[in-house]
């Protein structure tokens, strides 16, 4: 479903790094339909910036980014992701839902309407809406806050809804970049609990974390990263950094 | 695409209702500049009733010797009528030159004394002529002038009347010209208060605009919803302004007439409605759809 082939990603050198700074190197793996992967390391270890590059945020300096879903009409297709234009990209995001240590919540959006932009982005029908919304609240524990807006939730709900928002339009992949980073451990295991509950359901479901217990006690398969190299990816994988 | 629209609609909508100070700040940034342009257009309009009714105020006139006929007379009127420039000219007999002065005077015992006196009418037939520059009142003075008129013509006041007639038209040329140029640079300064309100309005949004690229929105679903803010914005200060306008035409306009010797403000404004509308939408939702889509365009770009 996802392959990098000898992916490397510089950024040139600016104010704050006089230096270009290799936040990847050579990173080669591949992840399959309905896998869930974790992403270890430290801060500043690349994990942010492989998603980035996932997502198409970013483009690599050298190498390729492959990423396999079926469109709309059923058809397999194989995106090259380091080729894409913007204009290209708003299509491979909605393969995609991504859950982010910040939120990134609409803040003048209900919890009802950033769940449900998701969908509308798509074309999705109002009544389609409706229906799916309130089910996808019911998943992450929230049907009681959908009128609420952001700056009235707690972190841990903040980032339930980031969820609900993730999954809503039900995306061949889900990405959580450090979504507990802000939590603390009761929600975490809250929210670490939803995203297996996800992959339990048929999604494909990446983890990016530096969080030593959830990696240890998952036992997922592990791509451990240390200075922007891929130093391990273990099938049952422990927290080595 | 009519539920893609519906959308953004409803988004710029909500939008607008949930930025309250930002978007009461946008609107009234808006209302200045509308009506700014709006008195703009107003004040050429009152300037110009002003210069004309000067303008038709300033004339030379020509008198014919006595004894000359009524059609030597109106024959020397076509001739000048011929000169490019000449806007109006009226024949003026003697009988009415008499009845004319005896009204002005009716209440002035010793002009009618003097009058009666004299005997005779007094007064030559005349041409009253208006042009609209100075330099066709020369063209007129300098036809006259010529020997075939020699025998008709006892005077033309041209001559005592030049310094008068040439400091009207060279503050009525200069009027339009720093007129026109002070309304360019009022209305650009405007205009760029308001862009940079709208651009500073969607500055505190483009961490929203980076979210929802990231959840898929293509670029026009995004751009859409800031559009229509930018119109409501507009809109409303349309409104505004124009019941400003209206309210403040009709208070004033009494005042106005008296002041301006007959500039009725509440009618100009009236006759003038759909130019000034025109003006208004123009600037408002101009303003608010190109600044949006210049400032959204920005951080989509990021």
């Amino acid at each position: 479903m996802i392959k990098f082939q000898g992916v490397n990603k510089i950024y040139p050198a600016n104010n704050f790094h006089p230096e270009p700074t290799e936040a990847l190197k050579d990173i080669s793996f591949e992840i399959k339909e309905k896998e869930f992967v974790l992403i270890a390391g430290r801060s500043g270890a690349g994990k942010t910036t492989l998603i980035k590059l996932l997502i198409g945020e970013e483009k690599p300096t050298k190498g390729r980014i492959f990423f396999n879903f079926e469109d709309d009409q059923g058809i397999t297709r194989n995106l090259e992701v380091n080729k894409l234009k913007r204009k290209d990209l708003p299509e491979l995001r909605r393969h995609i839902g991504v859950v982010f240590q910040d939120y990134k919540l609409l803040p003048r959006k209900t919890v009802f309407e950033n769940v449900a932009y998701a969908l509308e982005v798509v074309g999705a029908q109002d009544p389609q809406i409706k229906n799916e919304v309130p089910k996808a609240l019911r998943i992450v524990g929230l049907e009681e806050r959908s009128n609420h807006f952001p700056s009235e939730l707690s972190g841990g709900e903040k980032q339930r809804v980031a969820i609900a928002r993730a999954l809503i339009h039900r995306p061949d992949l889900i990405i959580a970049d450090e979504p507990t980073g802000n939590l603390d451990p009761y929600h975490t295991w809250d929210i670490i609990k939803l995203l297996l509950k996800i992959n339990e359901l048929g999604e494909t479901v990446i983890l990016a974390t530096h969080d030593q217990d959830i990696i240890n006690n998952l036992e997922k398969r592990v791509i451990s990263l240390e200075d922007g190299k891929l130093i391990k990816d273990e099938k049952k994988g422990k927290y080595i950094i | 695409m009519w539920i893609y629209l519906k959308r953004i609609l409803k988004s710029g909508w909500l939008n607008f209702k949930r930025s309250q100070v930002l978007s009461v700040i946008t609107v009234f940034v808006m209302f200045l500049t509308i009506s700014l342009l709006t008195f703009i257009f107003i004040f050429k309009g009152a300037s110009d009733f002003l210069l004309y009714s000067l303008e038709k105020k300033i004339d030379v006139s020509v008198y014919f010797k006595e004894g000359v006929s009524e059609e030597e007379i109106l024959k020397t009127k076509d001739l000048l009528l011929e000169i490019q420039g000449v806007k109006i000219i009226n024949y003026v007999s003697p009988a009415e030159a008499l009845a004319k002065f005896k009204e002005r005077y009716k209440d002035d015992d010793l002009i009618a004394k003097a009058l009666e006196e004299a005997g005779d009418n007094p007064f030559l037939a005349s041409l009253n002529i208006t042009a609209s520059q100075v330099l066709d009142y020369e063209s007129i003075a300098k036809l006259l002038g010529e020997s075939r008129f020699e025998g008709l013509v006892s005077n033309v006041d041209y001559f005592q009347r030049k310094p008068v007639i040439e400091k009207f038209f060279s503050l009525k040329n200069s009027l339009e010209k720093t007129g026109l140029v002070a309304a360019l640079i009022l209305a650009m300064i405007a205009f760029s208060i308001t862009f940079v309100t709208i651009r500073l309005a969607i500055y505190s949004s483009s961490e929203e605009i980076g979210i929802m690229r990231l959840v898929g929105a293509s670029n026009w679903f995004i751009q859409g919803q800031f559009i229509v803010q930018g119109i409501i914005c507009g809109s409303l200060a349309i409104l505004i302004a124009l019941l400003v306008f209206s309210a403040l035409s009709y208070l004033l306009s009494s005042r106005l007439v008296d002041l301006t010797g007959g500039f009725n403000l509440f009618n100009y404004f009236l006759g003038n409605f759909f130019n000034i509308l025109a003006l208004q939408v123009l600037t408002g939702a101009g303003l608010g759809i190109i600044s949006s889509l210049v400032a959204v365009r920005k951080y989509l770009e990021k």
